[in-house]
């Protein structure tokens, strides 16, 4: 080999092999950090490891959201329409977090039972459902009817 | 009237340019001067009939014209007249129309500034490329989001615009990014000239360098200003959340680093050319990606308008197609593009060459972490998300070699050097940033890791800068080019930036508290202290807002009055933040919500933020380094040898 190949030859296989290990590493780092998504029904299927964290979806169930009087200490119930599952937080709500609306929880399941919430997340606007959530809902059986203006809906809307 | 003019000028943009994409092409395929003549003024043409439906939409949003479908969705009658301007992009449709707007005038620029730099069949090969991209963009828009959509009667008053979109970033925000993102349609476009030229030469790398250097510049400033936005308008005070939307933009702009970089050798020493074709085709791309990752729905965020598969799929075909096809021509052609000098070990080659390795690599990660989700998804094997602590952990790890060896990277020499001479006259830089770094994290009470690597880290890179700066005023005796200059002050800017990040990675106050009127709170030696929370009244809005005031030791320094508003449309809440900004920390004061309780207290976020504006600062300075080297007299200097050369091929020689 000439030494210019040799050279070459020593580029390119420090190359290989830093990508071999950053992509290694990459994908430890991918798998430590996946969470899952949950419904309240998963939860209720299956007991889950109360240290794994999830990303827990439904809607905020109607008259459930409770307040301490003395801390920032918010409780709820997320439901599915089949399931229920209390669920924790202590700080400030997202602006859009509502009773009757689409939430995705960050956090663990207790051996309470209650999702502790790290933090909680609701939509941008006024019309946005999570994924995630409309069809964990839909697979509960209880579609949430969404309302996302694309032009044709509006085009048909058009009478008022 | 205004809208159908609107449309008919879409069309008009299309038909010029389908005509620009093939007529002038074939001329340059059959060496006719006359065809080839036409691109120029198909090219303004292009640009004219672009701004006219541009300026339609615009007018259309200012004059409240609610029968229109975009204007009665994204606007109303309360809405400011400025924001009523932005609302113009603020859409879906209207940010395809930005879009296609900042093609046509990069493809104008290219026109008008490079005519006397480029060979003719050259700059005609690169306007009909850029062409064909337009074609593809002006379908999609016409075809699956016509922003001209009429209904009849049109409603009274339109809907709103997010009242998060309701902000001055964004009149900015969205501008800026897709120069960026569309700049590098242009690299693209030389490459792909290169290509189609069948000689992939050292002159095309430096005719498209200073593109390729402003589009790098404005997705930078783009970024930079989202970043800002968010940190500002969404409440939750991060500056960086490694939502895939802020990935979608991140990843381009980081393929363009690299690519950047790869010119600046392929053009000196001719090495690694393949290389850099390949960066530019990646690089626009991942643009393109971007755009199908945030506009098909794919993704759900604050940047993902009304979903429709119907759009994903078209921008997905559009982006394979665009993708698949350079990188054939790239293997057809591959053979036949130049090989350049070798190069030794320890030499500024190997340095640029470390340099690009890390940012793909490191676009690669992100890449991963964004569409991993995406795939398993698809593949039904459950849904997940990427946590931020992956990007975090995996870009930390993949940017400290970087930041250690940027300073070494100037000091080099072309083709073969000796580490000893490369490091010597860093010497001094390496031990004011390490002692530098430990006692002024020290000084300040920051004495933990991440501060103290920021430190240490932004020293280094800000001396290196600078001590490359002093040792060429030397050398040279003359002024400096303004490319070093540029580099110089990009280089210095990550410095800025790095102790930004250790700082506030580390050092940031944050505490969500109750907070009943009268009610104080002490925090790092300031006093928040709340009066009262009154209503108060904006034109499309009511707020409460709080009213407080800061206390630095007795001394009152400023008030602060977060609000938390509801607009009147869509009745829609929205925290404002009250930001007291200064060089070295933040006061940040966010509303939660009231606390039912009959005291009037409320949910208050309270933040102190260290260093956070040397983030800015250094992005700032980052865009500002690519701009200056953008505008070095040597990339846009007649090559009249070059110029000759091609002569034969048909090129005319300027006078």
């Amino acid at each position: 080999m000439t030494p210019t190949r040799k050279k070459r030859l020593a580029v390119v296989g420090l190359i290989v092999l830093s990508v071999g290990a950053a992509a290694t590493v990459a994908i430890t780092a991918l798998q430590d950090n996946m969470l899952f998504f949950i419904s309240p029904s998963d939860v209720h299927a299956q007991t889950l490891p109360a240290d794994r964290h999830f990303r827990l979806g439904g809607l905020v169930s109607e008259g459930s959201v409770s307040r301490d009087p003395h801390s920032l200490l918010v409780s709820f119930q997320v439901t599915d329409g089949a399931h229920e599952i209390p669920v924790t937080f202590t700080g400030i709500l997202p602006d859009l977090f509502r009773e009757g609306q689409g939430v995705i929880a960050h956090g663990n399941i207790g051996p309470d039972g209650v999702f502790h919430a790290r933090e909680v997340l609701a939509r941008h606007d006024e019309t946005y459902m999570p994924n995630e959530v409309a069809r964990a809902l839909e697979k509960a059986g209880t579609p949430h009817e969404v309302n996302m203006p694309t032009s044709r809906q509006a085009q048909n809307q058009s009478g008022y | 009237m205004i809208a159908e003019f609107g449309q008919i000028s879409l069309i008009l943009a299309l038909i010029l340019a389908i005509l620009l994409a093939t007529v002038p092409l074939y001329g340059a395929y059959r060496n006719n001067e006359a065809l080839m003549r036409l691109a120029p003024s198909l090219v303004a043409g292009h640009f004219v009939f672009a701004l006219a439906a541009f300026a339609s939409l615009a007018t259309l949003f200012i004059r409240h014209d609610f029968t229109v479908v975009n204007v009665a969705i994204n606007s109303n009658l309360l809405l400011p007249w400025y924001y009523r301007l932005s609302a113009t992009w603020g859409s879906h449709e209207g940010s395809l129309l930005l879009w296609i707007l900042m093609l046509s005038g990069w493809m104008l620029a290219v026109a008008v500034f490079s005519r006397k730099v480029l060979p003719k069949v050259f700059l005609t090969r690169v306007l009909a490329v850029m062409g064909m991209i337009s074609i593809g963009f002006l379908l999609f828009t016409i075809l699956t989001s016509n922003p001209f959509d009429r209904i009849l009667p049109g409603p009274p008053d339109g809907q709103d615009l997010n009242p998060l979109l309701q902000d001055p970033g964004m009149i900015f925000h969205p501008p800026l990014l897709y120069m960026g993102y569309v700049g590098f349609s242009v690299a693209f476009g030389f490459a792909i000239a290169g290509l189609l030229g069948g000689r992939v030469e050292r002159d095309w790398v430096r005719w498209s360098r200073p593109w390729t250097l402003m589009a790098w510049a404005f997705l930078t400033g783009g970024i930079t200003l989202g970043s800002w936005w968010a940190y500002y308008e969404l409440g939750w005070g991060g500056w960086w959340f490694w939502d895939p939307v802020e990935n979608a933009s991140f990843i381009p702009w980081l393929l363009g680093t690299a690519l950047i970089h790869s010119q600046a050798v392929t053009e000196k020493r001719g090495a690694f050319p393949a290389w850099t074709v390949l960066l530019a085709i990646a690089a626009f791309s991942t643009s393109l990606l971007g755009t199908f990752l945030v506009r098909s729905g794919v993704l759900t965020s604050v940047h993902a308008f009304a979903t429709d598969p119907e759009r994903g799929v078209f921008i997905l075909a559009f982006m394979a197609l665009v993708t698949g096809a350079s990188l054939t021509l790239y293997a057809i052609r591959a053979p036949r593009i130049m090989t350049g000098k070798g190069f030794d070990f320890v030499s500024r080659e190997t340095a640029l060459l470390l340099n690009n390795v890390f940012f793909t690599v490191s676009a690669g990660m992100v890449l991963l972490g964004t569409l991993y989700p995406l795939i398993i998804d698809f593949m039904g094997w459950g849904q997940i998300s990427v946590g931020p602590p992956y990007f975090g952990a995996m870009f930390v790890l993949l940017m400290t070699p970087v930041v250690m060896l940027i300073p070494l990277g100037p000091f080099s020499r072309w083709g073969q050097d000796e580490l000893k001479r490369v490091v010597s006259p860093l010497l001094i830089s390496m031990v004011v940033a390490v002692i530098g770094g430990l006692v002024i994290a020290a000084a300040i009470g920051a004495f933990n890791l991440r501060a103290i690597t920021g430190w240490i880290g932004g020293l280094w890179l800000i001396m290196g800068s600078l001590s490359y700066f002093f040792r060429q005023k030397q050398a040279t005796r003359f002024r400096l080019p303004r490319g070093q200059v540029g580099m110089m002050l990009a280089h210095a800017g990550v410095g800025v930036f790095v102790i930004g990040v250790g700082m506030v990675e580390s050092m940031t106050y944050e505490r969500d508290v109750r907070f009943a009127p009268g009610d104080s709170l002490e925090v790092a030696g300031y006093r928040f202290q709340l009066h009262e929370v009154a209503q108060v009244k904006g034109p499309n809005w009511i707020a409460e807002e709080g009213r407080f005031t800061v206390y630095r030791g007795e001394r009152e320094i400023t008030s602060m009055n977060p609000q938390k508003r509801l607009y009147h449309r869509g009745q829609q809440v929205m925290t404002q933040v009250a930001l007291r900004p200064g060089v070295f920390h933040d006061l940040y004061v966010a509303m939660g919500e009231p606390l039912s309780d009959g005291t009037g207290a409320w949910s208050i976020r309270v933040h102190i933020k260290p260093f956070v504006r040397w983030i800015w600062g250094g992005a700032f300075l980052l865009a500002l380094g690519g701009l200056i080297a953008a505008s070095d007299r040597r990339y846009w200097r007649q090559q009249r040898a070059e110029a000759s050369e091609h002569a034969h091929s048909g090129g005319e020689v300027p006078a």
